[in-house]
Parts: structure tokens; C-alpha cells; sequence
């Protein structure tokens, strides 16, 4: 067994209608995904603003993930439908500033996709892993 | 060289003032410098007939001035607009910034301004005299015996080079005539960088931005900026540094400052203008609206008053935040 093997730090804004729930069934399902997967909770996807995401970088996040209800199902009608234009526009902002475009990621997780939930996880953080720590968008400054 | 001349513009804003018309003149006054032009309000016709310039460096648009000026003012104030600016009284009056009765907009033709950078870069510092010919800039300074003449299209501001329009959106007076929406290539370079490496655009990213000071001047500037309060003001945001604190700050704020005015910029360029780091702003507004054109479809801000924005409207079968790069890199 390696001791040093590099886990990246990911942070999930997940929904606490759809992607939460769908967080919690994972769990109950006894699903694997990485440890270092850190949720955090909001009330819909469109609640995660930029500027969180980019704070999650700063404070050391290697990958930041926002998961929502499926397009129609938002508890909130349509929030998920705002989050998508923001995410899309945020994304390609981030690329076009040379960030690494397998760090961010926007996937619609239901309540009853706990499967989807651990394999989207599980995806995720091989693929930011295979890019390495984020160096481009850590504010060295802030880590302790 | 503006074809419209001062006297034009000093004529109208005295005749609307003594008539009543008008309360008071938002235009272009005397500044330290030739070149160094600021936005004043004029309240009598003695201080328009000897303060009031217009020339090649009369860039300052006035929209965003008349969300506090209305306010301030009991009556009617006049504006004075080129056609790029009246984009931002469109985007203005959009998001209810003002009172349209309370404004009167006279349209003024434009035949680009010029860029003090530019001419400096040119000339040299020190400039004591400037005259306005039809060759160019002839510029006198402290230093060179000789006046030196500069060409216009030497010394043209970034944003007139690449003028999107010189079409008048809105006014209640034209002075001269309007022209019409250009085919720009405002564009090309948010191509040319989108086709570079991430590596090299990350270079090049962090070499404009690390130059910047933090001195709030192109969000200042902006007239998609107006929130009462700014986020970038509130000491828990940790974003309100004045001085980039570290590298990340600087991207933070110029990501969401360019964020937070995505779809509502009028790409009316006062942000590179006004940057006395020379940062281009202009090339992260453009990126942003050059996705919503791609993503959302066309979509100029301030053409019309009252169209939704596109971050704040959807279409059901909007593209996936995941084919966003397949859809850029099929282009
Ligand atoms: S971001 Fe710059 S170009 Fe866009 S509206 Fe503001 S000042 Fe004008
Ligand atoms: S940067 Fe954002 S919060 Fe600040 S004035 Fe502009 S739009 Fe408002
Ligand atoms: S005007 Fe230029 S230097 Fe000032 S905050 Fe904006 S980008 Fe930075
Ligand atoms: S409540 Fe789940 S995306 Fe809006």
C-alpha cells in the first residue's frame, strides 16, 4: 500500500431536495465514494454563488462539484434552470483564465440516484486527481 | 477629430437651459490637462460657455452619473450621450436605475475618441499643448522642441477601434445624424486567446492581472455597476482588499466583477478606459458575451429597454454545462 497516495479535496455543493437526499441514499446503500468528498448543503443549486466556488479553490479544494435536482424537478421550479446558464458562463470563464476544466463540474443527481451519486463522486475525483493538486486557483496564503 | 463641433454643443445646452427645458448640463468640462477631460454638471450658461469641452478625448459616459444626479436634482437634467453610451441608458432604464422623465438626451455623433496611453506611448510624458487638426494630434511637449503630430487611427481608444455601433439608441435630440450597427471584430482576440494552450493562457492571464492595483476604478466606472452595495465593499466578504492581497484576489475579483455584469454589459469599454493599469477588461466582458451570443443566442444589452437578461432567463433545453467545451471546441 502506497502511504503517500495523493487524495484530492473535493468539495459538493449538493441541494437539499434532490442531490442531498440522493447523498444520504449512497450512504444507506452502503456505496463507496472518496472520504475527501466534503458536501455542503444549500437549499438549491442556484443558491451557489461564484463566488463560493471560488472561495472553495482558495481555501484548498482541488475540485469543486454542484450537484441539483434534475432540469424540471427543482423544488423551487426553476433554479436549477439559472444554475446551468451561471455554471456554463463560470466554467468556461475559468478555462478561458487557463484553469484546469476537470476541476468544476455540474451534475443533476435525484433523491433516488443514490448509485449515481457515489459513481458521479467516484468519477469526479479520479479525474481531479489525475490533474494533481490545484495549484492555479490556491491561495497559498490562506493554508494553514 | 469630432466633425461635430464644441460651439454646436455649447449652443444647444445654453438654448435648453435658458428656455427651461433643462436644470442643469451633464457633459464634459476642463480638467488639469488637455487630454484630461472630467464629467460636471453645469448649472448656468456663464460656466457651460467657458467650461464645457468637447474633443477627441471626451470618452467619459455619463449614464451611470445620472443614477445619483436624477436623484439629487428637482428638475430636468440634459445628458449629453454618444452612441456607446446610450447602450448604458438603455441597460439603465432596464433595471429602473432612474427616472427616463427626468432626463433629457441629446445624441451627439462620435468619430472615436482617443487614448491618452496611446499617445504618450507616442510623445512622451509631459504634455503641455494639444491642438486638434485634421491630420491628427498635434502635440506639444515640455521636452521636445518640435510639436509632434499623431495620426488618429494611431492613438484610437481599444473600444472605438473596435466600435460596435454608432447607431444613437436612445435620445429625445439628435445633434447631427446617428449612423448604424457596425460589423466589429470586437471578437477576434477573445479567439485568439481561447485558442492558446490553458498553459499559455494562464501566463497570460496572470502577467495582465497581477498588474492590477485594486483601485475599484473600472467597476466604479461601469454603468452595469451600480449595486448601493458592492460586494467587493463588505469588509466579510474578504474580497474588499484595496491592494491584491496574493495572486488570488486578483482573480476573484476580476471573475466575479465580470461575472456580476455578465449579459447586462453593454461592452461600452469605460472599464479598459479608465484602468490605469491598462489591464484589458474588455477581453474578459467580451469573453462573456461572446458565450452568451454562442450558448444562449445573439444578445446586446441595451439595444432595447426591457429585455430580459440572459442570466436571468432559461430555456428549458439550454446547453448542459458539460458540453459547453465540446460545443467551443467543434467551432
Ligand atoms: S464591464 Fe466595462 S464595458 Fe461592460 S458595461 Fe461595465 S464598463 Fe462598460
Ligand atoms: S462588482 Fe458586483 S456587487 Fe459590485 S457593483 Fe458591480 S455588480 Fe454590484
Ligand atoms: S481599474 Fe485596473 S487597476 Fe483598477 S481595479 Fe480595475 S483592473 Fe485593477
Ligand atoms: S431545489 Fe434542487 S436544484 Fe433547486
Amino acid at each position: 500500500m502506497q502511504v503517500n497516495e495523493y487524495k484530492p479535496l473535493i468539495v459538493a455543493f449538493c441541494c437539499n431536495w434532490c442531490s442531498y437526499a440522493g447523498a444520504d441514499l449512497a450512504g444507506n446503500n452502503r456505496l463507496n465514494y472518496p472520504a475527501d468528498v466534503k458536501i455542503i448543503r444549500v437549499p438549491c443549486s442556484c443558491r451557489v454563488n461564484p463566488m463560493f466556488i471560488l472561495r472553495a479553490f482558495q481555501r484548498g479544494a482541488d475540485g469543486v462539484i454542484i450537484c441539483g435536482c434534475h432540469p424540471g424537478d427543482c423544488h423551487y421550479t426553476s433554479g436549477n434552470y439559472y444554475t446551468r446558464r451561471r455554471m456554463a458562463l463560470l466554467f468556461s470563464m475559468l478555462d478561458y483564465l487557463g484553469i484546469e476544466r476537470e476541476r468544476t463540474r455540474l451534475e443533476w443527481v435525484s433523491a433516488a440516484e443514490g448509485a449515481k451519486f457515489a459513481a458521479t463522486m467516484n468519477d469526479f475525483a479520479e479525474k481531479v486527481a489525475a490533474l494533481g493538486e490545484n495549484k492555479r486557483l490556491e491561495d497559498l496564503r490562506c493554508k494553514k | 477629430m469630432q466633425k461635430i463641433t464644441r460651439d454646436t454643443l455649447v449652443s444647444k445646452a445654453v438654448s435648453l437651459l435658458e428656455n427651461g427645458t433643462v436644470d442643469a448640463v451633464l457633459g464634459w468640462g476642463k480638467g488639469e490637462f488637455a487630454y484630461d477631460v472630467t464629467p460636471t454638471v453645469f448649472e448656468t450658461a456663464d460656466e457651460i460657455r467657458e467650461n464645457f469641452v468637447w474633443n477627441d478625448f471626451c470618452g467619459a459616459n455619463f449614464s451611470k452619473y445620472l443614477v445619483s444626479k436624477t436623484r439629487k436634482l428637482e428638475g430636468k437634467i440634459l445628458v449629453f450621450l454618444k452612441p456607446c453610451d446610450t447602450y448604458s441608458f438603455n441597460q439603465l432604464l432596464t433595471e429602473h436605475r432612474f427616472d427616463r422623465e427626468k432626463v433629457y438626451v441629446v445624441g451627439v455623433p462620435c468619430e472615436g475618441m482617443a487614448d491618452i496611453s496611446k499617445v504618450k506611448a507616442i510623445t512622451g510624458d509631459g504634455i503641455s499643448a494639444i491642438d486638434f487638426t485634421d491630420n491628427g494630434l498635434v502635440i506639444t511637449t515640455l521636452y521636445d522642441d518640435e510639436p509632434k503630430t499623431v495620426a488618429y487611427e494611431d492613438i484610437l481608444a481599444e473600444r472605438c477601434v473596435n466600435c460596435k455601433s454608432k447607431k444613437h439608441v436612445a435620445y429625445d435630440e439628435l445633434l447631427g445624424e446617428t449612423g448604424e450597427v457596425l460589423e466589429s471584430a470586437r471578437f477576434d482576440e477573445v479567439a485568439k486567446i481561447e485558442a492558446l494552450t490553458p498553459d499559455e493562457r494562464f501566463a497570460f492571464w496572470q502577467g495582465e492581472l497581477s498588474r492590477c492595483i485594486r483601485c475599484n476604478a473600472c467597476r466604479d466606472v461601469c454603468p452595469a455597476c451600480t449595486c448601493e452595495k458592492c460586494v467587493f465593499d463588505n469588509p466579510n466578504s474578504g474580497a474588499e482588499n484595496k491592494a491584491p492581497a496574493n495572486s488570488f484576489e486578483e482573480q476573484m475579483f476580476h471573475i466575479i466583477r465580470a461575472f456580476h455584469v455578465a449579459g447586462r454589459c453593454t461592452d461600452c469599454g469605460e472599464c479598459s478606459r479608465v484602468c490605469p493599469q491598462n489591464i484589458p477588461l474588455h477581453l474578459l466582458n467580451r469573453k462573456f458575451i461572446r458565450d452568451i451570443d454562442n450558448f444562449y443566442g445573439e444578445y446586446q444589452a441595451g439595444a432595447e429597454v426591457g429585455t430580459r437578461a440572459p442570466l436571468v432567463d432559461y430555456n428549458l433545453d439550454d446547453l448542459e454545462a458539460s458540453d459547453v467545451f465540446e460545443r467551443r471546441d467543434s467551432e
